[in-house]
């Protein structure tokens, strides 16, 4: 009794229940689709895979930098003494940019020579493509992780299932490991307005076709100033809620 | 007045239809320590938050060093600490990786050889290398009170810093604050439940319920107009009166 009295008020348990199975469902049925579609004849297959699994690590690891930066201070207790420092908010967040930095570089070491070793995967194969395609995925990223913050500060330590996991809620329609073209006409829609989407689909055209997407890298830089500055808007709305609230402290207890 | 560290005027909070602080006024000279009392729920919390920029008030103003609070926050903050015995460091920090973080966010000039001085008079030279997380919570409090010294604040605020020690380290604790009082002509706001440590620390009180102030004067002087053996009397009489 104890554990069913907690799943209808438990986020991180519904999800559990629902919505984690469904994300993977979708993952890997998208996916056979497309390699059904393909019929396997998918040049450069291993490739785009290995690929899309390092550039997924960016954004993932990219966006925990900044929430579970702010919920570590959060668990910590300690989120009163940073604030009563001359400290301010934006600091806070540059902060976590270089933490975020920092990350990926190791990230990217880590698993750009993992890859070649095991894979022979070479990440320079994208050449200077590199650069602008990591850029809007650390981007995109710590947008991500600016909004789980915002719906920490909001709804409390309830929501913090989302410091791991929002991008993971985001993952089947990014179109990862495969087109966009694969997923439902509708889905398509709402998968186009995610700057990550165009860098994946970016990073498609380069390994099977070597032309360079300059299309793709357009929209998604343009949907990251767009989103970045909602992201921006929404963070320092909820920042002012807490304060206007009270909840700072709540969120500590 | 030139020695008005804190003034609060009129200030009050509400939360929705809930009024927590009621329009509270009071001010802090340099140098004292003023205790500010109540009941749990009376509103201090609110009140110690809404003077650090934690919660924005309703109305009412707060200049600390004739400063107005938020709008010169970082001037203020710079100048000003905090110690609770409900907030934390980080567990996973050793001593001195929390104390050097909070001395470079406060820009403490020769942050090292402060953090050693500190150390020094409040003892924990020897816990400098352990993990906060592994302390006892006399040992936590007192590195809680380097942390809070650290930025040579003339206003310190410090909440119920003395909660849940033994009256041994507590005695320890409050002779620390003392010494160190005198030695820098510190400000304080301090809150506590513990009425006989008001009586030793405390220069002013001010006794607040239902986001009112109640009444306000030295101890002695709050202990004879309500005609009460000592402070903890008084302090019971104000919490089960509602209105006096």
């Amino acid at each position: 009794m104890r554990y069913l009295y907690l799943y209808p008020r438990s986020v991180p348990r519904i999800l559990d229940i629902f919505f984690w199975p469904m994300v993977e469902l979708l993952i890997w049925g998208f996916l056979t689709l497309y390699l059904q579609q393909s019929r396997l004849a998918i040049p450069n297959f291993i490739t785009a895979l290995l690929g899309a699994l390092i550039f997924w690590n960016f954004i993932q690891r990219s966006q925990q930098a900044v929430s579970i930066a702010f919920l570590e201070e959060v668990w910590e207790r300690n989120l009163l003494n940073i604030f009563v420092t001359p400290l301010r908010i934006s600091e806070f967040l540059i902060a976590t940019v270089f933490v975020g930095i920092v990350r990926l570089i190791l990230i990217g070491l880590t698993l750009g020579v993992l890859a070649y070793l095991l894979f022979k995967f070479n990440i320079f194969f994208f050449g200077f493509l590199l650069i602008p395609f990591i850029l809007n995925l650390f981007l995109f990223g710590w947008i991500l992780g600016l909004l789980a913050t915002s719906i920490i500060m909001r709804f409390g330590q309830s929501a913090q299932v989302l410091a791991f996991a929002l991008t993971l809620l985001l993952q089947p329609f990014m179109a990862v490991f495969y087109p966009v073209s694969v997923l439902p006409k509708a889905l398509q829609y709402f998968a186009n307005l995610i700057p990550a989407t165009h860098v994946f689909e970016g990073m498609r055209v380069v390994v099977f076709s070597g032309q360079i997407p300059l299309t793709s890298l357009f929209f998604a830089t343009v949907l990251n100033i767009v989103w970045f500055i909602i992201a921006i808007i929404i963070f320092f709305k909820m920042f002012d809620y807490i304060l206007e609230t009270g909840q700072l402290m709540k969120l500590v207890d | 007045m030139t020695d008005v560290i804190l003034e609060v005027k009129n200030l009050r909070k509400k939360f929705g239809k809930f009024e927590a602080v009621k329009g509270i006024s009071f001010n802090l000279k340099k140098g004292e320590i003023l205790g500010l009392l109540g009941p749990n729920g009376a509103g201090k919390t609110t009140t110690i938050q809404s003077i650090l920029g934690l919660i924005h008030p309703t109305s009412g103003v707060v200049s600390i060093f004739g400063k107005k609070m938020p709008g010169d926050r970082e001037e203020i903050l710079s100048r000003v600490n905090f110690s609770s015995a409900y907030v934390s460091l980080p567990t996973n920090l050793k001593i001195w990786e929390n104390l050097y973080t909070f001395a470079r966010l406060y820009n403490v000039p020769d942050f090292k050889q402060k953090v050693k001085d500190l150390a020094g008079f409040f003892q924990i030279n020897d816990l400098m290398g352990k993990m906060y997380g592994t302390l006892s919570s006399g040992q936590a409090t007192r590195v809680n009170l380097v942390k809070a010294l650290l930025n040579s604040p003339q206003l310190l605020f410090l909440d119920e810093p003395t909660a849940s020690l033994d009256p041994d380290i507590a005695d320890r604790v409050r002779r620390y604050l003392k010494i160190f009082q005198k030695q820098d002509n510190l400000t304080i706001l301090y809150t506590t439940h513990n009425m006989g440590e008001v009586e030793e620390l405390c220069d002013r009180a001010i006794f607040i319920n239902e986001g009112k102030i109640i009444t306000q004067g030295t101890p002695k002087q709050l202990v004879r107009r309500f005609g009460k053996k000592d402070l903890n009397e008084v302090f019971i009489k104000i919490a089960r009166e509602k209105h006096l």
